[in-house]
């Protein structure tokens, strides 16, 4: 009897452990279930790029909330825990170790810019985690991190690919062009693709005979472009930022610039409000963009998407088309929800491999990494504007006012050359 | 590369620049030269005056230089009230050297965010007839976009020097700068002089901004980028002299742009700040201040 009271007794103890157990792994699994994945990033909402990290923003919500509507990944929704690094690189290390230690994110991406993303790479390598980034011009090249993966289609070669183009179209010109300038802002971003430049110039035989840099902050760029005119070269390359692009575009149709091509590198002319407020003064410039409205570059879902975004950015005080940086912001966040999808998992190392082996369909086209997590292939458009109106900002929504000259796959128009007729 | 065309064009630059320099770094001259009010919020004020001009250009197609000037009675009245606060917080306590600076670092960055609340972060421009447009004189090329900001700055600063120099209350300016308790003794109230002074100051951001944004695109924190310019063309004009604050102003737009056009526009800051160092050796109270 003793025995059989024994008995029941550890069947019953038993039995309420084994559903305890039971009670406790479903509790737990759902609330695994239920838990978000968090997504962190440091991203410029303040200081000098904050214009682009704000357009930025919008475009990585769209696509939350587009994935959350679908039911999430891994069929969790989706959250962002992000911090305002106020364009400043010594505020980002910190704000990825927060991340990562304090707010336990379960995936990171870049904020945008090159200065942005290189301080977070020490932080994000310690901890093998596989970094999406934003805009980041050769960043990889000093790391050789495997688990970057380079959003902005600027080739396996960024620092030469940013400028191939310009360069490559100059030697096709006849009578070919002889002569350069090169101007670039003291930034890393600028000073890369004035590296390149310079190496591209030699390659296709165009002698230098002007290489400067100016300092951010700089009012006035007359002086500079004269001095530039007065070395009379053919062609003129700019690597500069918003500010600095406005001052010499402005100061070259001032001082009549004479030069065959000119353009290049310049940020900020591919950004609505400065298009409107330049217009003809835009005309015959050459200069790179990654996506304009064109037949050879409509994508499944990128009109779809800059509906959105259009909708999303009214009243905020940001670029209302968002054709240049939000379409990659958007498609960066695409990649990764594919990847994590793919893999089943938050594996970082079989995210990595899935990314480095497959090619992604997102709104900006099709997505391939090369070994050191740029584009295997470059898709660094060389665009011309023509023909542009003064104050009209829906003439940059429609095909013609900016022209694909390079490279000759997504080619939508030819060359007005040169550009001082 | 010297030629004497090139070397014109780059003087004439230069003098034009000056001009836009002696503008922003005006009501400096009053607030931090003649009241001794550390305001670093300064160039915030002056980006401040350029959204005002955007927005009334972009909307009811206004001349910026003329919202500048329509809105320079607002923005007096903004340096008025600001100093009240700054007054009965901080220099009637004796706190201001420190407490001071944190107060006029947190309007900074209020300001800055304030204009980013309301306005976003793109980058903003105006549009006018001149802008874009030059006139040529020989071998020299004059633009509108930098002549505009030079006559306006010319008109401002003489306007100023002028009112300082031959008016009661201007003098009375001048005076409290020197000695406020002689002031005091005379039957005059140096506060409600500083109080009006430090408005004038505030005042001439207004239109200091509506010709930064003649000149270039702005955004909210762009200001910044002016802080150390300003503070410098103070000191090296000598504090408290307007007229030292206009040459000081030129020789380093001239210094920026000959050395921009001849050495490389990378120089251009340490050639000018060289300049403002070796000043300041020989002549510690700056070109024109009192020893």
């Amino acid at each position: 009897m003793m025995k059989r009271r024994s008995f029941m007794r550890a069947s019953l103890a038993s039995g309420v452990i084994a559903l305890a157990a039971a009670t406790g792994s479903l509790v737990s699994f759902s609330a695994q279930a239920a838990k978000p994945i968090k997504i962190g990033f440091s991203m410029a909402l303040s200081g000098g790029l904050a214009g682009a990290g704000k357009a930025a923003l919008i475009a990585m919500e769209i696509w939350k909330d587009d994935i959350n509507k679908k039911g999430g990944l891994l069929g969790r929704q989706v959250e962002f825990v992000y911090y305002d690094d106020a364009t400043s690189p010594s505020t980002v290390p910190g704000i990825y170790t927060k991340l990562l230690d304090v707010d336990k994110v379960d995936l990171v991406v870049s904020s945008y810019g090159t200065n942005e993303i290189s301080p977070a790479m020490p932080i994000v390598m310690r901890k093998k985690l596989v970094f999406p980034s934003l805009f980041g011009l050769a960043v990889n090249d000093q790391f050789h991190y495997n688990r970057y993966f380079q959003i902005m289609p600027a080739g396996p070669e960024p620092k030469l690919d940013w400028s191939k183009g310009f360069f490559e179209l100059a030697s096709e010109q006849h009578p070919k062009p002889e002569s350069v300038a090169i101007i670039a802002a003291d930034s890393d971003f600028a000073l890369a693709a004035a590296a390149g430049a310079k190496e591209n110039a030699k390659k296709f035989g165009f002698k230098i005979v002007y290489d400067k840099t100016y300092p951010p902050g700089t009012p006035d760029f007359t002086p500079i472009v004269r001095a530039i005119q007065a070395a009379q070269p053919d062609l003129v390359f700019v690597a500069s930022y918003p500010p600095g692009s406005v001052g010499i575009v402005k100061a070259a149709r001032e001082v009549g610039l004479k030069a065959k091509m000119f353009g290049g590198g310049m940020v900020g002319l591919q950004f609505a409000g400065i298009q409107k407020n330049l217009g003809p003064m835009l005309d015959n410039i050459v200069n790179y963009h990654f996506w304009v409205p064109a037949k050879t570059l409509n994508f499944p879902g990128i009109n779809e998407f800059l509906k959105k975004y259009e909708e999303a950015a009214k009243g905020k005080g940001v670029d209302p088309l968002g054709q240049y940086l939000p379409p990659y912001a958007y498609a960066y966040m695409q990649v990764l929800g594919h990847a994590v999808e793919a893999t089943h998992g938050l594996d970082q190392a079989k995210l990595a491999a899935y990314m480095h082996k497959h090619t992604f369909n997102t709104v900006v086209g099709k997505v391939k990494f090369g070994k050191n997590g740029e584009w295997a292939q470059t898709r660094m458009l060389m665009t011309q504007f023509r023909n542009v109106k003064p104050n009209d900002l829906d003439q940059f929504r429609k095909e013609g006012t900016q022209v694909v000259l390079y490279p000759r796959q997504w080619k939508s128009g030819k060359m007005v050359y040169p550009f001082s007729k | 590369m010297l030629s004497v065309d090139l070397l014109s064009n780059a003087l004439v630059a230069g003098v034009l620049l000056g001009g836009f320099y002696a503008a922003v770094a005006i009501g400096l001259a009053i607030s931090f030269g003649q009241l001794d009010i550390v305001n670093i919020a300064h160039p915030a004020f002056v980006i401040l005056g350029s959204y005002v001009a955007w927005k009334l250009n972009s909307t009811l197609g206004f001349d910026p230089v003329l919202v500048g000037v329509l809105a320079a009675p607002l923005f007096f009245l903004i340096g008025v009230a600001m100093y009240r606060i700054y007054y009965a917080a901080f220099e009637r306590t004796g706190q201001e050297s420190l407490s001071g600076l944190a107060f006029f670092f947190g309007i900074m960055f209020i300001i800055e965010v304030g204009i980013m609340l309301v306005y976003g972060v793109d980058y903003r421009l105006v549009s006018a007839g001149y802008i874009g447009k030059s006139v040529h004189l020989g071998p020299v090329g004059i633009p509108f976009r930098m002549l505009v900001p030079f006559t306006t700055a010319l008109v401002m600063t003489g306007g100023i020097w002028l009112y300082l120099s031959r008016t009661f209350m201007g003098r009375a300016i001048l005076a409290v700068a020197q000695d406020p308790l002689a002031l005091q003794l005379m039957g005059a109230d140096p506060v409600r002089i500083k109080q009006f002074a430090f408005g004038l100051a505030i005042a001439t951001t207004s239109i200091a901004g509506s010709l930064l944004i003649i000149i270039g695109p702005v955004e909210p924190s762009i200001g910044r980028d002016y802080i150390g310019r300003v503070f410098a063309i103070v000191v090296l004009g000598g504090m408290g002299s307007i007229s030292g604050m206009f040459i000081a102003a030129m020789i380093l737009g001239v210094v920026e742009s000959v050395v921009s056009t001849f050495a490389g526009p990378s120089w251009a800051p340490a050639v000018a700040f060289g300049v403002l160092l070796l000043t300041l050796a020989l002549r510690p109270s700056g070109l024109f201040g009192r020893r």
